[in-house]
């Protein structure tokens, strides 16, 4: 059979993909955007979401930012004992807790580090703003978005590492 | 038969007027149909995309819209631009656009002006857009402009010549060089004795289609001839500096100019407004012409699209070996075998 | 906002340099065409100066340095894990890839080994990002040459590939994931079957782009004989990977010179070569390559074994006192960091040595006498990311 030159197949390259995509079984490979959403993974590092009850200021997470965009400001408050007739414990109170999202690098060190299981990573990616002042979020917003964070997923075959839970 | 649609008798001035106001109506209308059609939508199918969905339904009107963007941005001329010649280029390319579409005929009636050597009319006043776009890259006073309608300039002439020796084919064939007469031969000729279809040249002058459609690629500067405008190396070329509706007369004259070569493709070689079954001489022809003929420009345009989002694109100096050593020799032999041929037959 | 006197002092140090650079070129006969910093063509901002006969270029020069981000100084002041970050921004097409070198060379100098499972998942995740970098190559190609088609094909499939990364890391150009010691955490659950048709996805974009692109007639005129390099000028210049291997030296860090921490040799590959030398060589290669790694990608997600995903290490790292230099075969070459430390939280020095800044320094030498299309050609099939030059 005689070799079939290589302009004549990229033509046929171009016009199968033409057929493939208006073949209803087929369709484009792009979503139309504000209309239709794409899901990220569940793991995708969209935004960091603050659970505010488990935060003991204990600055850990700001200074291992590689660019220092966590602000934390805290007063040390008593709360009452664990036990009745025990003393009063004294615990940081969060005043505020702010990230600066036109500084993040979205590496997600601040997540790991955490000792107290306070920040997680949800997959949500629509936080634009007009203005770059505005990407300051405080910790009321980064609260919110704690109900966008998905559960961790199960560990694939032979992995060894110990699943965690998201707080509710 | 003339006297049927034009039975009123119009001055001189009148009739120009309205010829004119067609032919505005036309070029733009033209050049946004096969915008959305071919560069919007199908360019986005054959890339898996659907291409713009938001502008009107399905995304129809975007290039409407994109053009009245085009119109409310700002003007800029360089500051040391030729200031006069830079205004008159896009006018230059849009006026070589605007005179082919004067000799295309879409029925046994519907043609602005029938001249009796139409064709060779279309392919002189199609070289001046040559002109527009020398000066717009001269004008610009920019070193990609220049090195562009520089380009533009070298493969422009060197595509004039396979254009007209191709088209030569068909004249002899056809024994005219009015495009109205052009088209009658093709419904008049039969294929080995059998009428029925007519004889659309395309059969016979198979090697000068493909070389006009190799050389109208080449004129229209889209690849695999796109040089002039390659935007990976000379950045848009001639255009660089044109913004607004300034540009916006460049696109409308890239794509009307496409359209006006597609429509002389399919007269030349498919049969321009005539549909086999169809009597030419009857008013119905005047009605179906139109749709015949668009509908095998639209066959012809897919092709030059198809082909432009396919190829990437050749060297300058590849092109010119490519137009001087491969497509006018064969075009000369060509019309050397068409003239033997229609002389012994 | 005020500025400062050495702000204005490096502003006019800038501005002098850039001068001489014009004058030294507009002084002699001839054009002299500037492309860049802003141009189509220099994927970012290099700035290519080409003084020009007609369309002939007598001498062309690249001029690096518009993205000079100073990485080897930040590195100083950033602790190991937050380096990570960091390199991940150098080669931003292949960025996993930037880590592992990094963190191969922190193991060495803390004398810690991944255990066997991060080491598979590491190198999977190398090839994921050696995939997702050199297909776009081969988009990329195609747009500088005009055919703008494949390159949407290639974005449309690479996509497959960074959607894997994104599943396992989080991040789908700068994932962070690897650790001192190991990896940050364990696949999800389903992502090897996914990857295996990731896989399948991109031997697919292969065969598309070697039917649309590399079998077309123009693209051969295109490529064919242009920007031939041969293999000592090659080898002085310092090229490697793909480029090294377009000419004719069958060298591949992936197989000579496998840092213990990657397993490449669990899989059964091959290391293409081509003895020309050309662009349509280089391009040739890279689509061997990208089939190649696809066939490594997936020996190795058969072969994962079960296990912890990081070795022990300390919470709070401190190398020890010591210097280290590990090299890997990156997407684009070869890449390593020759890590210097104190004993400290942070390493006193870091320097970096990048693939494309090795690769693009042969520009002046390949590209006397050439057209002007032909250093598009040239520049494109070198391939170079701009980050990776400047750092």
């Amino acid at each position: 059979m005689p070799k079939v030159p290589g302009m004549v197949k990229g033509l046929g390259v171009t016009f199968r993909t033409m057929v493939e995509t208006l073949k209803p079984s087929g369709g484009p490979a792009t979503v139309q955007y504000p209309h239709e959403k794409e899901e990220p993974s569940p793991r995708a590092r969209g935004v960091i979401a603050l659970h505010e009850e488990n935060c003991t200021a204990c600055m850990l997470c700001s200074r291992e930012c590689p660019d220092w965009c966590i602000y934390i400001e805290a007063h040390k408050t008593l709360a009452p004992p664990r036990r009745a007739g025990g003393k009063p414990r004294q615990v940081n109170q969060l005043d505020r807790f702010a990230i600066d999202y036109s500084l993040c690098m979205y590496c997600g060190i601040c997540v790991e580090v955490c000792p107290f299981e306070a920040l997680f990573w949800s997959p949500e990616y629509e936080f634009s703003e007009v203005s770059i002042a505005d990407l300051l979020h405080e910790k009321e917003r980064l609260g919110e978005w704690m109900e966008t964070v998905p559960d961790f997923e199960a560990y694939e075959a032979g992995s060894e590492a110990k699943g965690k839970k998201v707080p509710r | 038969m003339s006297g049927l649609i034009f039975a009123i008798e119009l001055a001189y001035w009148q009739q120009t007027l309205i010829k004119v106001l067609v032919a505005a109506v036309l070029i733009p209308t033209t050049a946004l149909i096969l915008g959305i059609v071919f560069l919007f939508k199908m360019m986005s199918w054959m890339q898996s995309r659907m291409g713009p969905q938001e502008a009107g339904p399905r995304g129809l009107l975007q290039l409407a819209a994109d053009g009245l963007k085009f119109l409310q941005k700002e003007d800029i001329i360089p500051d040391r631009a030729d200031r006069f010649v830079f205004k008159a280029a896009p006018v230059v390319v849009l006026a070589s656009t605007f005179l082919t579409y004067v000799i295309l005929p879409a029925g046994p009636d519907l043609v602005i002006e029938n001249l009796p050597t139409g064709i060779f009319f279309a392919m002189a006043v199609s070289s001046l857009s040559v002109v527009g776009v020398l000066m717009a890259g001269w004008a610009s006073s920019n070193k990609y402009a220049l090195m562009g309608g520089l380009r533009a300039g070298g493969q422009l002439i060197a595509y004039e010549l396979p254009l007209i020796l191709a088209v030569m084919g068909v004249v002899i064939q056809a024994g005219s060089l009015s495009m109205q007469d052009i088209v009658w031969a093709q419904a008049d000729g039969s294929m080995f004795g059998f009428g029925g279809l007519g004889l659309p040249f395309v059969i016979t002058q198979v090697l000068a289609f493909f070389i006009f459609m190799a050389a109208i690629q080449a004129e229209l500067t889209q690849p695999p001839f796109d040089m002039p405008v390659a935007e990976s190396e000379v950045v848009g070329g001639f255009h660089v500096e044109y913004t607004g509706f300034r540009f916006l007369f460049f696109f409308l004259g890239e794509f009307a100019t496409a359209f006006a070569f597609a429509a002389i493709a399919a007269t030349l070689f498919l049969g321009g407004w005539w549909v086999p079954g169809v009597d030419p001489n009857s008013a119905l022809a005047n009605v179906v012409g139109p749709i015949a003929l668009f509908v095998k420009i639209m066959v012809v345009a897919f092709l030059i699209f198809w082909f432009r989002f396919t190829y990437p694109r050749f060297r300058e100096d590849q092109l010119q070996r490519f137009a001087w050593k491969y497509l006018i020799p064969l075009a000369l032999a060509n019309i050397t075998i068409t003239g033997i041929l229609v002389v012994v037959l | 906002m005020t500025v400062t006197d050495s702000q204005k002092m490096a502003y006019v140090a800038a501005q002098a340099a850039d001068a001489r650079v014009n004058l030294q070129f507009e002084t002699e006969d001839g054009m002299t065409l500037n492309m860049g910093p802003q141009h189509p063509a220099t994927h970012g901002t290099l700035r290519i100066v080409a003084q020009l006969d007609g369309e002939q270029v007598v001498r062309c020069e690249p001029i690096p340095g518009y993205m000079h981000r100073g990485y080897e100084k930040l590195c100083e002041v950033r602790t190991y894990p937050q380096v990570t970050t960091l390199i991940n921004r150098i080669d931003w097409l292949g960025s996993f890839a930037n880590e592992v070198p990094f963190i191969l060379a922190a193991e060495k100098l803390m004398d810690v080994e991944a255990p066997p499972r991060a080491q598979v998942i590491r190198t999977i995740l190398f090839e994921l990002s050696r995939l997702g970098n050199i297909s776009l190559f081969l988009g990329d190609l195609g747009i500088q040459l005009g055919g703008i088609t494949i390159g949407f094909y290639a974005f449309r499939d690479r996509e497959f590939v960074l959607n894997q990364i994104e599943a396992a890391t989080g991040g789908r150009f700068h994932p962070n994931f690897d650790r001192i010691g190991g990896l940050k955490d364990d696949l999800p659950k389903g992502w090897i079957a996914e990857t295996h048709l990731a896989m399948e996805r991109m031997r697919r974009l292969c065969d598309e782009f070697e039917e649309l692109v590399l079998g077309n007639e123009i693209f051969q005129a295109r490529t064919r004989g242009i920007g031939v390099i041969p293999t000592d000028i090659a080898t002085s210049y310092g090229m490697s990977g793909a480029n090294l291997r377009a000419t004719g030296v069958d060298w591949d860090l992936r197989r000579d010179a496998c840092p213990p921490g990657l397993s490449y040799d669990l899989a059964d590959w091959k290391v293409w070569t081509h003895p020309d030398g050309d662009s349509y060589a280089r391009t040739w290669i890279r689509l061997q390559e990208v089939r190649e790694s696809t066939h490594i990608v997936d020996q190795l997600l058969d072969s994962i074994p079960a296990g912890p995903i990081m070795a022990k290490v300390p919470r709070i790292i401190k190398v020890p006192e010591g210097e280290a230099w590990v090299a890997t075969e990156n997407p684009l070459g070869e890449m390593g960091y020759y890590v210097v430390s104190k004993g400290d939280l942070v390493p006193f020095r870091v320097k970096i040595r990048s693939a494309s800044f090795n690769n693009i320094s042969v520009v002046p030498w390949v590209t006397r006498g050439v057209f002007v299309p032909d250093v598009i050609t040239i520049l494109a099939s070198l391939y170079f990311i701009l980050g990776d030059i400047d750092r």
